[in-house]
Protein backbone atom coordinates (compact mmCIF):
# COMPACT_ATOMS: atom_id res chain seq x y z
CA UNK A 1 0.00 0.00 0.00
CA UNK A 2 1.66 3.05 -1.18
CA UNK A 3 0.58 6.28 0.83
CA UNK A 4 0.50 9.97 -0.65
CA UNK A 5 1.17 12.51 -0.96
CA UNK A 6 4.62 11.14 -2.74
CA UNK A 7 7.64 12.37 -3.76
CA UNK A 8 9.92 11.19 -6.63
CA UNK A 9 12.97 12.69 -8.70
CA UNK A 10 11.97 12.86 -12.53
CA UNK A 11 15.63 11.99 -13.96
CA UNK A 12 17.85 15.22 -12.79
CA UNK A 13 15.21 17.83 -14.28
CA UNK A 14 12.87 18.01 -10.73
CA UNK A 15 10.56 16.53 -8.37
CA UNK A 16 7.61 14.59 -9.03
CA UNK A 17 4.48 15.35 -6.00
CA UNK A 18 2.01 13.01 -6.46
CA UNK A 19 -1.45 13.15 -4.67
CA UNK A 20 -3.38 9.75 -5.22
CA UNK A 21 -3.11 7.11 -7.92
CA UNK A 22 -6.17 7.65 -9.75
CA UNK A 23 -7.67 10.87 -10.83
CA UNK A 24 -10.18 12.33 -8.13
CA UNK A 25 -11.81 15.73 -7.39
CA UNK A 26 -10.05 15.90 -4.11
CA UNK A 27 -6.51 14.96 -5.76
CA UNK A 28 -6.68 17.58 -8.53
CA UNK A 29 -7.80 20.29 -5.84
CA UNK A 30 -4.79 19.29 -4.02
CA UNK A 31 -2.13 19.54 -6.75
CA UNK A 32 -3.78 22.87 -8.13
CA UNK A 33 -3.53 24.54 -4.36
CA UNK A 34 -0.05 22.88 -3.96
CA UNK A 35 1.08 23.93 -7.53
CA UNK A 36 0.04 27.78 -6.36
CA UNK A 37 1.58 27.51 -3.01
CA UNK A 38 5.44 26.51 -4.20
CA UNK A 39 4.94 29.12 -6.83
CA UNK A 40 3.98 31.69 -4.05
CA UNK A 41 6.88 30.47 -2.08
CA UNK A 42 9.14 31.79 -4.60
CA UNK A 43 12.54 29.63 -4.00
CA UNK A 44 15.13 30.65 -5.86
CA UNK A 45 15.89 26.45 -7.04
CA UNK A 46 12.84 25.94 -8.64
CA UNK A 47 12.52 26.82 -11.87
CA UNK A 48 9.40 26.26 -13.14
CA UNK A 49 6.08 24.13 -11.93
CA UNK A 50 3.18 22.52 -13.98
CA UNK A 51 0.56 20.18 -13.06
CA UNK A 52 -0.89 16.80 -14.47
CA UNK A 53 -4.89 15.79 -13.18
CA UNK A 54 -2.99 14.60 -9.30
CA UNK A 55 0.99 15.48 -9.19
CA UNK A 56 2.77 18.58 -9.46
CA UNK A 57 6.13 18.56 -11.20
CA UNK A 58 8.84 21.06 -9.30
CA UNK A 59 11.67 21.72 -12.36
CA UNK A 60 15.01 22.43 -10.35
CA UNK A 61 18.29 21.31 -11.20
CA UNK A 62 18.88 18.39 -9.45
CA UNK A 63 22.67 17.92 -10.72
CA UNK A 64 23.65 21.51 -8.72
CA UNK A 65 20.77 21.18 -6.16
CA UNK A 66 20.67 19.57 -2.72
CA UNK A 67 17.96 16.96 -3.60
CA UNK A 68 17.41 16.11 -0.01
CA UNK A 69 16.69 19.65 0.77
CA UNK A 70 14.42 20.33 -1.70
CA UNK A 71 12.45 17.08 -0.59
CA UNK A 72 12.28 18.17 2.91
CA UNK A 73 11.49 21.77 1.84
CA UNK A 74 8.24 20.17 -0.20
CA UNK A 75 7.73 18.22 2.65
CA UNK A 76 7.59 21.15 4.88
CA UNK A 77 4.89 22.43 2.70
CA UNK A 78 3.03 19.36 1.87
CA UNK A 79 2.74 19.50 6.27
CA UNK A 80 1.19 22.66 6.73
CA UNK A 81 -2.20 22.41 5.74
CA UNK A 82 -4.81 19.34 4.54
CA UNK A 83 -4.06 19.95 0.85
CA UNK A 84 -6.83 17.46 -0.27
CA UNK A 85 -9.26 20.07 1.13
CA UNK A 86 -7.35 23.36 0.47
CA UNK A 87 -9.87 25.75 -0.95
CA UNK A 88 -9.76 26.61 -5.17
CA UNK A 89 -7.07 29.60 -5.97
CA UNK A 90 -8.07 33.33 -6.42
CA UNK A 91 -8.29 35.44 -9.48
CA UNK A 92 -9.40 32.34 -11.83
CA UNK A 93 -11.55 33.01 -14.61
CA UNK A 94 -14.81 31.62 -15.66
CA UNK A 95 -15.47 31.94 -19.74
CA UNK A 96 -18.76 31.19 -21.44
CA UNK A 97 -17.98 29.74 -24.61
CA UNK A 98 -20.53 29.60 -27.64
CA UNK A 99 -20.56 26.08 -29.45
CA UNK A 100 -22.74 24.67 -31.66
CA UNK A 101 -23.72 20.44 -30.82
CA UNK A 102 -24.19 17.83 -33.24
CA UNK A 103 -24.82 18.90 -37.08
CA UNK A 104 -22.32 17.86 -39.57
CA UNK A 105 -19.44 20.34 -37.51
CA UNK A 106 -19.98 17.99 -34.02
CA UNK A 107 -20.99 14.38 -35.89
CA UNK A 108 -21.12 12.54 -33.02
CA UNK A 109 -22.96 13.90 -30.28
CA UNK A 110 -25.75 11.63 -31.04
CA UNK A 111 -22.92 8.47 -30.45
CA UNK A 112 -22.11 10.21 -27.39
CA UNK A 113 -26.15 10.66 -25.98
CA UNK A 114 -26.49 7.39 -26.83
CA UNK A 115 -23.54 6.32 -24.91
CA UNK A 116 -24.43 8.61 -21.83
CA UNK A 117 -28.10 6.69 -22.48
CA UNK A 118 -29.56 10.28 -22.72
CA UNK A 119 -31.46 11.35 -25.84
CA UNK A 120 -29.44 14.39 -28.01
CA UNK A 121 -31.70 17.43 -26.47
CA UNK A 122 -30.76 16.49 -23.03
CA UNK A 123 -27.14 15.52 -23.82
CA UNK A 124 -26.95 18.94 -25.25
CA UNK A 125 -28.46 20.39 -21.63
CA UNK A 126 -26.33 18.42 -19.86
CA UNK A 127 -22.84 19.93 -21.74
CA UNK A 128 -24.76 23.17 -21.97
CA UNK A 129 -24.71 24.05 -18.53
CA UNK A 130 -22.48 21.63 -16.39
CA UNK A 131 -19.75 24.02 -15.47
CA UNK A 132 -16.25 22.36 -15.98
CA UNK A 133 -13.36 23.28 -14.42
CA UNK A 134 -9.90 23.11 -16.06
CA UNK A 135 -8.02 20.12 -14.48
CA UNK A 136 -4.75 20.11 -16.31
CA UNK A 137 -3.22 21.42 -19.39
CA UNK A 138 -1.33 19.09 -21.54
CA UNK A 139 -0.65 17.24 -24.74
CA UNK A 140 -0.67 20.28 -26.71
CA UNK A 141 -0.04 23.90 -26.01
CA UNK A 142 -2.64 25.23 -24.16
CA UNK A 143 -5.29 22.73 -24.05
CA UNK A 144 -7.79 22.23 -21.22
CA UNK A 145 -8.96 18.54 -19.62
CA UNK A 146 -11.85 19.72 -17.84
CA UNK A 147 -14.00 17.81 -15.33
CA UNK A 148 -16.29 16.92 -14.16
CA UNK A 149 -19.53 15.62 -16.02
CA UNK A 150 -22.22 13.49 -14.51
CA UNK A 151 -21.82 9.61 -13.97
CA UNK A 152 -23.57 8.98 -17.27
CA UNK A 153 -21.13 10.63 -19.17
CA UNK A 154 -18.36 8.20 -17.91
CA UNK A 155 -18.75 6.81 -21.11
CA UNK A 156 -15.50 4.67 -23.13
CA UNK A 157 -13.02 6.02 -25.43
CA UNK A 158 -13.82 4.63 -28.80
CA UNK A 159 -11.80 1.99 -30.35
CA UNK A 160 -10.42 3.30 -33.52
CA UNK A 161 -9.42 6.51 -34.01
CA UNK A 162 -10.96 9.50 -35.52
CA UNK A 163 -8.12 10.25 -38.28
CA UNK A 164 -8.35 14.49 -37.37
CA UNK A 165 -10.89 16.57 -35.71
CA UNK A 166 -10.56 20.43 -36.21
CA UNK A 167 -8.98 22.51 -33.79
CA UNK A 168 -11.46 24.15 -31.41
CA UNK A 169 -13.41 20.99 -31.17
CA UNK A 170 -15.41 20.24 -27.89
CA UNK A 171 -14.38 16.28 -27.07
CA UNK A 172 -15.87 14.14 -24.40
CA UNK A 173 -14.90 10.96 -22.85
CA UNK A 174 -14.34 9.30 -18.90
CA UNK A 175 -16.87 12.37 -17.86
CA UNK A 176 -14.17 15.37 -19.35
CA UNK A 177 -14.32 17.60 -22.06
CA UNK A 178 -11.57 18.61 -24.14
CA UNK A 179 -11.49 21.75 -26.58
CA UNK A 180 -8.06 20.88 -29.03
CA UNK A 181 -5.41 23.37 -29.69
CA UNK A 182 -4.90 21.73 -33.33
CA UNK A 183 -6.37 19.55 -35.38
CA UNK A 184 -5.62 16.27 -33.48
CA UNK A 185 -6.53 12.33 -34.40
CA UNK A 186 -8.42 11.17 -31.39
CA UNK A 187 -10.53 8.23 -29.73
CA UNK A 188 -12.87 10.97 -27.63
CA UNK A 189 -16.37 11.70 -29.72
CA UNK A 190 -16.88 15.11 -31.11
CA UNK A 191 -19.73 16.00 -29.51
CA UNK A 192 -19.62 19.82 -30.14
CA UNK A 193 -17.37 22.80 -32.20
CA UNK A 194 -15.86 26.34 -30.72
CA UNK A 195 -14.05 28.88 -32.56
CA UNK A 196 -11.97 29.08 -29.22
CA UNK A 197 -8.42 29.20 -29.68
CA UNK A 198 -6.37 27.72 -26.85
CA UNK A 199 -2.71 29.18 -28.12
CA UNK A 200 -2.06 32.18 -29.27
CA UNK A 201 1.38 32.17 -29.83
CA UNK A 202 1.67 35.47 -31.06
CA UNK A 203 -0.36 37.05 -28.38
CA UNK A 204 1.16 39.12 -25.41
CA UNK A 205 -1.05 36.21 -23.42
CA UNK A 206 -0.35 33.29 -25.89
CA UNK A 207 -2.60 30.85 -23.34
CA UNK A 208 -6.05 31.67 -22.81
CA UNK A 209 -6.35 28.94 -20.24
CA UNK A 210 -5.07 28.77 -16.53
CA UNK A 211 -5.43 25.04 -14.53
CA UNK A 212 -8.31 25.66 -12.27
CA UNK A 213 -10.35 28.54 -14.15
CA UNK A 214 -14.03 27.25 -15.56
CA UNK A 215 -15.71 27.10 -18.95
CA UNK A 216 -19.22 26.77 -19.61
CA UNK A 217 -20.17 25.91 -23.54
CA UNK A 218 -23.69 27.39 -24.23
CA UNK A 219 -25.39 26.28 -27.29
CA UNK A 220 -25.37 28.53 -30.19
CA UNK A 221 -26.57 28.36 -34.00
CA UNK A 222 -24.40 26.67 -36.53
CA UNK A 223 -24.95 30.36 -38.22
CA UNK A 224 -23.92 32.41 -35.03
CA UNK A 225 -20.78 30.28 -34.96
CA UNK A 226 -19.82 30.66 -38.52
CA UNK A 227 -20.22 34.37 -37.89
CA UNK A 228 -17.64 34.42 -34.91
CA UNK A 229 -15.47 32.37 -36.87
CA UNK A 230 -15.63 34.50 -39.87
CA UNK A 231 -15.17 37.99 -37.74
CA UNK A 232 -13.34 37.05 -34.49
CA UNK A 233 -9.47 38.25 -34.68
CA UNK A 234 -8.72 37.88 -30.73
CA UNK A 235 -9.08 34.10 -30.00
CA UNK A 236 -11.90 33.94 -27.86
CA UNK A 237 -14.42 32.87 -30.82
CA UNK A 238 -16.89 34.86 -29.17
CA UNK A 239 -15.98 34.18 -25.52
CA UNK A 240 -16.98 36.36 -22.55
CA UNK A 241 -15.18 35.87 -19.60
CA UNK A 242 -15.84 36.72 -15.77
CA UNK A 243 -13.59 36.77 -12.87
CA UNK A 244 -14.63 34.47 -10.18
CA UNK A 245 -14.40 35.45 -6.63
CA UNK B 1 27.14 44.33 -40.31
CA UNK B 2 24.44 42.38 -40.88
CA UNK B 3 22.36 41.24 -44.03
CA UNK B 4 20.53 37.77 -44.45
CA UNK B 5 20.80 34.42 -45.84
CA UNK B 6 19.01 33.16 -48.97
CA UNK B 7 17.60 29.72 -48.67
CA UNK B 8 18.10 28.27 -52.32
CA UNK B 9 17.01 24.46 -51.04
CA UNK B 10 16.79 23.12 -47.60
CA UNK B 11 16.34 19.03 -46.52
CA UNK B 12 12.44 18.56 -46.14
CA UNK B 13 13.46 18.71 -42.09
CA UNK B 14 15.72 22.38 -42.09
CA UNK B 15 14.07 24.97 -39.38
CA UNK B 16 15.69 27.50 -37.56
CA UNK B 17 16.56 26.23 -33.60
CA UNK B 18 18.40 28.05 -30.78
CA UNK B 19 18.17 26.85 -27.00
CA UNK B 20 14.24 26.86 -26.42
CA UNK B 21 11.28 28.17 -24.77
CA UNK B 22 11.70 27.70 -20.64
CA UNK B 23 8.97 28.24 -18.69
CA UNK B 24 5.85 27.01 -20.31
CA UNK B 25 5.26 23.29 -19.21
CA UNK B 26 2.45 24.30 -16.84
CA UNK B 27 0.78 25.28 -20.79
CA UNK B 28 1.95 22.37 -22.00
CA UNK B 29 4.79 23.17 -24.33
CA UNK B 30 8.40 21.52 -23.61
CA UNK B 31 11.19 23.43 -24.65
CA UNK B 32 12.27 22.08 -27.52
CA UNK B 33 15.20 23.92 -29.41
CA UNK B 34 18.03 22.72 -31.30
CA UNK B 35 17.90 18.31 -30.68
CA UNK B 36 21.83 18.35 -30.37
CA UNK B 37 22.34 21.48 -28.23
CA UNK B 38 26.19 20.55 -27.99
CA UNK B 39 26.72 21.66 -31.29
CA UNK B 40 25.38 25.19 -30.98
CA UNK B 41 28.11 25.29 -28.12
CA UNK B 42 30.74 23.96 -30.50
CA UNK B 43 29.28 26.83 -33.12
CA UNK B 44 29.47 29.60 -30.18
CA UNK B 45 32.96 28.28 -29.71
CA UNK B 46 34.05 28.54 -33.08
CA UNK B 47 32.68 31.96 -34.00
CA UNK B 48 33.30 33.49 -30.88
CA UNK B 49 29.82 34.59 -30.23
CA UNK B 50 26.76 32.84 -27.36
CA UNK B 51 25.38 29.91 -27.91
CA UNK B 52 21.96 31.39 -27.44
CA UNK B 53 22.42 32.62 -30.83
CA UNK B 54 19.77 30.46 -33.45
CA UNK B 55 21.20 28.72 -36.39
CA UNK B 56 20.11 25.95 -39.03
CA UNK B 57 19.04 22.52 -38.16
CA UNK B 58 19.54 20.48 -40.76
CA UNK B 59 18.46 16.10 -40.76
CA UNK B 60 20.17 14.03 -42.93
CA UNK B 61 20.18 16.38 -46.10
CA UNK B 62 21.60 19.93 -46.23
CA UNK B 63 20.94 22.79 -48.61
CA UNK B 64 22.23 25.33 -50.52
CA UNK B 65 22.76 29.05 -48.95
CA UNK B 66 24.12 32.12 -49.44
CA UNK B 67 24.65 35.38 -48.04
CA UNK B 68 23.88 38.95 -48.82
CA UNK B 69 27.31 40.20 -46.72
CA UNK B 70 30.00 38.76 -46.36
CA UNK B 71 30.33 36.90 -43.22
CA UNK B 72 31.31 34.06 -41.36
CA UNK B 73 29.52 30.60 -40.57
CA UNK B 74 30.36 27.48 -38.78
CA UNK B 75 29.42 24.14 -39.14
CA UNK B 76 28.77 21.66 -36.68
CA UNK B 77 26.78 18.29 -35.51
CA UNK B 78 26.22 15.86 -37.50
CA UNK B 79 28.92 15.48 -40.34
CA UNK B 80 27.95 16.87 -44.07
CA UNK B 81 29.62 17.00 -46.99
CA UNK B 82 30.30 20.84 -47.70
CA UNK B 83 31.47 23.54 -50.71
CA UNK B 84 31.86 27.05 -51.08
CA UNK B 85 31.67 27.98 -54.54
CA UNK B 86 32.36 24.37 -55.51
CA UNK B 87 35.72 24.32 -53.07
CA UNK B 88 35.16 21.62 -50.13
CA UNK B 89 35.44 23.05 -46.71
CA UNK B 90 35.79 20.70 -43.63
CA UNK B 91 33.12 20.44 -40.97
CA UNK B 92 33.02 21.13 -37.32
CA UNK B 93 34.85 24.30 -38.26
CA UNK B 94 34.24 28.16 -39.27
CA UNK B 95 34.96 29.99 -42.51
CA UNK B 96 34.47 32.80 -44.66
CA UNK B 97 31.41 32.98 -46.83
CA UNK B 98 31.73 35.64 -49.00
CA UNK B 99 28.69 38.24 -50.32
CA UNK B 100 27.03 35.83 -52.97
CA UNK B 101 28.94 32.98 -53.05
CA UNK B 102 27.47 29.41 -52.94
CA UNK B 103 27.35 27.40 -49.54
CA UNK B 104 26.60 23.82 -50.53
CA UNK B 105 25.60 21.10 -48.10
CA UNK B 106 25.12 18.17 -48.74
CA UNK B 107 23.96 14.72 -47.56
CA UNK B 108 25.08 13.45 -44.09
CA UNK B 109 28.28 11.31 -43.60
CA UNK B 110 27.99 10.78 -39.70
CA UNK B 111 25.02 11.16 -37.28
CA UNK B 112 21.70 12.74 -37.89
CA UNK B 113 21.82 16.82 -37.20
CA UNK B 114 23.96 19.04 -38.59
CA UNK B 115 24.14 22.57 -37.69
CA UNK B 116 24.57 25.64 -39.85
CA UNK B 117 25.53 28.97 -37.69
CA UNK B 118 26.34 32.34 -39.18
CA UNK B 119 28.18 35.01 -37.15
CA UNK B 120 25.50 36.99 -35.23
CA UNK B 121 22.70 34.46 -35.35
CA UNK B 122 19.74 34.10 -37.21
CA UNK B 123 17.65 37.21 -36.58
CA UNK B 124 14.13 35.97 -37.13
CA UNK B 125 11.72 37.32 -35.07
CA UNK B 126 11.58 36.01 -31.31
CA UNK B 127 7.85 34.28 -30.61
CA UNK B 128 7.73 33.31 -26.49
CA UNK B 129 11.14 34.48 -26.40
CA UNK B 130 12.82 32.35 -28.44
CA UNK B 131 13.88 31.66 -32.31
CA UNK B 132 13.45 28.09 -32.11
CA UNK B 133 10.98 25.70 -34.67
CA UNK B 134 8.80 23.94 -32.86
CA UNK B 135 6.62 21.75 -34.72
CA UNK B 136 4.50 19.98 -32.45
CA UNK B 137 2.89 23.34 -31.58
CA UNK B 138 3.23 24.67 -34.59
CA UNK B 139 5.31 27.31 -33.99
CA UNK B 140 7.58 28.25 -36.85
CA UNK B 141 8.28 25.93 -40.00
CA UNK B 142 10.36 24.10 -42.29
CA UNK B 143 12.50 26.63 -44.01
CA UNK B 144 11.62 26.86 -47.97
CA UNK B 145 13.35 27.57 -51.31
CA UNK B 146 13.67 31.07 -51.75
CA UNK B 147 13.34 32.14 -48.38
CA UNK B 148 15.22 34.40 -46.65
CA UNK B 149 16.71 34.85 -43.04
CA UNK B 150 17.54 37.72 -41.22
CA UNK B 151 21.17 37.67 -39.80
CA UNK B 152 21.69 39.54 -36.39
CA UNK B 153 24.75 41.89 -36.28
CA UNK B 154 27.93 39.94 -35.93
CA UNK B 155 30.27 41.03 -32.62
CA UNK B 156 33.07 38.88 -34.07
CA UNK B 157 34.90 37.79 -37.15
CA UNK B 158 36.29 34.11 -36.82
CA UNK B 159 37.11 32.28 -39.95
CA UNK B 160 39.46 29.37 -40.17
CA UNK B 161 38.69 27.75 -37.06
CA UNK B 162 38.21 23.73 -36.17
CA UNK B 163 37.07 22.40 -32.87
CA UNK B 164 37.23 18.83 -32.04
CA UNK B 165 33.69 17.94 -32.16
CA UNK B 166 32.55 15.43 -29.07
CA UNK B 167 32.17 11.47 -30.26
CA UNK B 168 28.44 11.51 -30.40
CA UNK B 169 27.54 10.12 -33.78
CA UNK B 170 27.44 6.53 -33.46
CA UNK B 171 25.73 5.67 -30.93
CA UNK B 172 27.34 3.47 -28.41
CA UNK B 173 26.65 3.54 -24.37
CA UNK B 174 23.84 5.46 -22.76
CA UNK B 175 23.48 6.59 -18.99
CA UNK B 176 20.34 6.89 -17.99
CA UNK B 177 19.06 7.01 -14.22
CA UNK B 178 15.94 5.67 -12.58
CA UNK B 179 12.60 6.93 -13.66
CA UNK B 180 9.31 7.64 -12.21
CA UNK B 181 7.94 4.02 -12.48
CA UNK B 182 11.77 2.25 -13.05
CA UNK B 183 10.45 0.08 -9.95
CA UNK B 184 7.38 -1.17 -11.01
CA UNK B 185 9.15 -3.52 -14.05
CA UNK B 186 10.64 -6.72 -12.71
CA UNK B 187 14.21 -6.74 -11.35
CA UNK B 188 14.56 -9.49 -14.56
CA UNK B 189 12.92 -6.83 -17.04
CA UNK B 190 15.41 -4.10 -16.51
CA UNK B 191 18.66 -6.81 -16.23
CA UNK B 192 17.42 -7.86 -20.17
CA UNK B 193 17.25 -4.12 -20.69
CA UNK B 194 19.87 -3.45 -19.82
CA UNK B 195 21.75 -6.04 -21.39
CA UNK B 196 19.88 -5.33 -24.78
CA UNK B 197 21.87 -3.85 -27.89
CA UNK B 198 18.74 -1.63 -29.20
CA UNK B 199 19.32 -0.61 -32.98
CA UNK B 200 17.75 3.54 -33.44
CA UNK B 201 14.73 2.03 -35.58
CA UNK B 202 14.13 4.85 -38.27
CA UNK B 203 10.93 6.39 -36.68
CA UNK B 204 12.45 8.95 -34.59
CA UNK B 205 11.72 12.64 -34.59
CA UNK B 206 12.51 15.24 -32.44
CA UNK B 207 9.27 14.26 -30.26
CA UNK B 208 11.06 10.64 -29.69
CA UNK B 209 13.41 8.00 -31.25
CA UNK B 210 12.25 4.18 -30.79
CA UNK B 211 14.55 1.63 -29.85
CA UNK B 212 14.70 -1.34 -31.97
CA UNK B 213 15.93 -5.01 -30.65
CA UNK B 214 15.87 -8.54 -31.55
CA UNK B 215 14.20 -9.64 -28.23
CA UNK B 216 10.65 -9.68 -26.15
CA UNK B 217 8.96 -6.42 -25.19
CA UNK B 218 9.48 -4.75 -22.42
CA UNK B 219 6.39 -4.85 -20.29
CA UNK B 220 5.50 -4.02 -16.55
CA UNK B 221 4.42 -7.20 -14.90
CA UNK B 222 0.51 -7.56 -14.33
CA UNK B 223 -0.39 -4.80 -16.42
CA UNK B 224 -0.48 -1.00 -15.23
CA UNK B 225 -2.59 2.08 -15.35
CA UNK B 226 -0.83 5.45 -14.89
CA UNK B 227 -2.75 8.12 -14.50
CA UNK B 228 -1.43 10.87 -17.21
CA UNK B 229 1.67 12.80 -15.84
CA UNK B 230 4.67 14.74 -16.48
CA UNK B 231 7.59 13.04 -19.02
CA UNK B 232 10.40 15.05 -19.75
CA UNK B 233 13.12 14.88 -22.41
CA UNK B 234 15.01 11.63 -21.54
CA UNK B 235 12.60 9.85 -20.47
CA UNK B 236 12.43 6.27 -21.92
CA UNK B 237 8.62 5.63 -22.01
CA UNK B 238 7.28 1.92 -22.82
CA UNK B 239 4.70 2.12 -25.47
CA UNK B 240 1.50 -0.75 -25.79
CA UNK B 241 4.03 -3.00 -28.43
CA UNK B 242 6.95 -2.70 -25.62
CA UNK B 243 9.67 -1.03 -27.32
CA UNK B 244 11.03 1.63 -25.79
CA UNK B 245 11.39 5.25 -27.22
CA UNK B 246 13.68 7.92 -25.90
CA UNK B 247 11.45 11.66 -26.04
CA UNK B 248 13.27 14.27 -27.10
CA UNK B 249 12.88 17.85 -27.05
CA UNK B 250 9.19 17.95 -28.46
CA UNK B 251 8.20 15.91 -26.78
CA UNK B 252 4.34 16.06 -25.01
CA UNK B 253 3.98 17.30 -21.48
CA UNK B 254 2.18 14.50 -20.06
CA UNK B 255 1.59 11.18 -20.79
CA UNK B 256 0.62 7.54 -19.62
CA UNK B 257 3.31 5.24 -20.82
CA UNK B 258 5.50 3.52 -18.03
CA UNK B 259 9.06 4.77 -18.50
CA UNK B 260 11.69 2.51 -17.21
CA UNK B 261 14.36 5.17 -16.98
CA UNK B 262 15.66 8.65 -18.00
CA UNK B 263 18.40 9.66 -20.02
CA UNK B 264 21.29 12.11 -18.47
CA UNK B 265 21.04 14.94 -20.42
CA UNK B 266 25.01 14.77 -21.29
CA UNK B 267 23.73 11.55 -23.08
CA UNK B 268 20.72 12.84 -25.13
CA UNK B 269 22.57 14.41 -27.79
CA UNK B 270 23.85 10.93 -28.45
CA UNK B 271 21.11 9.46 -28.94
CA UNK B 272 19.05 12.42 -31.38
CA UNK B 273 22.42 11.81 -33.36
CA UNK B 274 22.66 8.03 -34.09
CA UNK B 275 22.21 7.36 -37.24
CA UNK B 276 19.24 4.65 -38.00
CA UNK B 277 20.65 1.10 -37.35
CA UNK B 278 23.06 2.52 -34.73
CA UNK B 279 24.01 0.66 -31.61
CA UNK B 280 22.37 1.99 -28.38
CA UNK B 281 23.27 0.03 -24.76
CA UNK B 282 21.67 1.45 -21.60
CA UNK B 283 23.26 1.74 -17.96
CA UNK B 284 21.86 2.44 -15.10
CA UNK B 285 23.67 4.75 -12.76
CA UNK B 286 22.72 6.36 -9.24
CA UNK B 287 21.41 9.64 -9.26
CA UNK B 288 24.87 10.87 -7.42
CA UNK B 289 27.05 8.76 -10.30
CA UNK B 290 24.76 11.11 -12.50
CA UNK B 291 25.40 13.66 -10.93
CA UNK B 292 29.20 13.59 -11.12
CA UNK B 293 28.84 12.64 -14.66
CA UNK B 294 27.05 15.55 -15.70
CA UNK B 295 29.13 18.60 -13.50
CA UNK B 296 32.11 16.95 -15.45
CA UNK B 297 30.36 17.16 -18.61
CA UNK B 298 28.79 20.98 -17.92
CA UNK B 299 32.42 21.66 -17.10
CA UNK B 300 33.43 20.13 -20.66
CA UNK B 301 31.22 22.58 -22.15
CA UNK B 302 31.85 25.62 -20.65
CA UNK B 303 35.58 24.54 -21.71
CA UNK B 304 33.95 24.43 -25.31
CA UNK B 305 34.81 28.23 -25.62
CA UNK B 306 38.95 28.11 -25.37
CA UNK B 307 39.00 24.77 -27.46
CA UNK B 308 38.78 26.15 -30.81
CA UNK B 309 41.93 26.00 -32.32
CA UNK B 310 42.95 27.76 -35.87
CA UNK B 311 42.60 25.17 -38.96
CA UNK B 312 46.12 24.16 -40.09
CA UNK B 313 46.45 24.90 -43.71
CA UNK B 314 49.15 25.26 -46.47
CA UNK B 315 49.49 28.97 -46.16
CA UNK B 316 50.28 28.94 -49.89
CA UNK B 317 46.35 28.12 -50.21
CA UNK B 318 45.19 30.84 -48.45
CA UNK B 319 45.59 33.47 -51.04
CA UNK B 320 44.27 36.04 -48.70
CA UNK B 321 46.34 35.17 -45.53
CA UNK B 322 47.39 38.51 -44.67
CA UNK B 323 43.74 39.49 -44.03
CA UNK B 324 43.09 36.82 -41.41
CA UNK B 325 42.61 37.93 -38.61
CA UNK B 326 43.44 34.75 -36.16
CA UNK B 327 43.37 36.21 -32.66
CA UNK B 328 40.52 38.39 -32.34
CA UNK B 329 37.50 37.49 -30.68
CA UNK B 330 38.63 35.02 -28.25
CA UNK B 331 35.68 34.94 -25.52
CA UNK B 332 36.41 34.22 -22.03
CA UNK B 333 37.02 30.52 -21.15
CA UNK B 334 35.04 31.22 -17.38
CA UNK B 335 31.55 32.11 -19.58
CA UNK B 336 28.96 30.37 -17.44
CA UNK B 337 27.17 29.14 -20.89
CA UNK B 338 24.18 28.06 -18.28
CA UNK B 339 23.99 31.28 -16.82
CA UNK B 340 20.60 32.98 -17.72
Amino acid sequence: MISYPQIKTVGLSGLLVTFAEKMSSPANRAALAFRAAVVAADWPEVRETSMSLVSVYVVADLVSEDIPKLISKLEGLLAQTDWYAAPLPKGRTLWHVPTVYGTDLAPQLAEAAELAGVDPDTAIQQLSTTRMRVLTIGFAPGQPYMGELGENWNIPRQQDLTKSVPAGALVAAIRQLVVFTAPTPTGWRHVGQTAFHNFRQKAQQPFALTPGDELLFPQVSRQTLQDIMATDASGNGGAERETLP
Amino acid sequence: MSGHLIIHTAGPGSSVQDMGRAGFLAYGLTRGGAADQIALHEAAALLGQSPTHAAIEMVGVGGTFESSVDTVIALTGAEMSASIDGSAVVWHASHSLPKGAKLKIGGVLKGTYGYLSVAGGIDTPQIMGARSTHFKAGIGSVLEPGQTLPLGAATTQRPGFLIAASDRFAGGDIRIVPSVQTDQFSPETLTRFAQTTFRRDARGNRQGVRMDAETDGFFVDGGLSIVSEVITEGDIQVTGDGAPYVLMCECQTTGGYPRIGTVLPCDLARVAQAPVGAPLRFRFVTVDEAREVEIKSRAEIKALAGRAKPLVRDPHDISDLLSYQLVSGAVSATTDPFAE
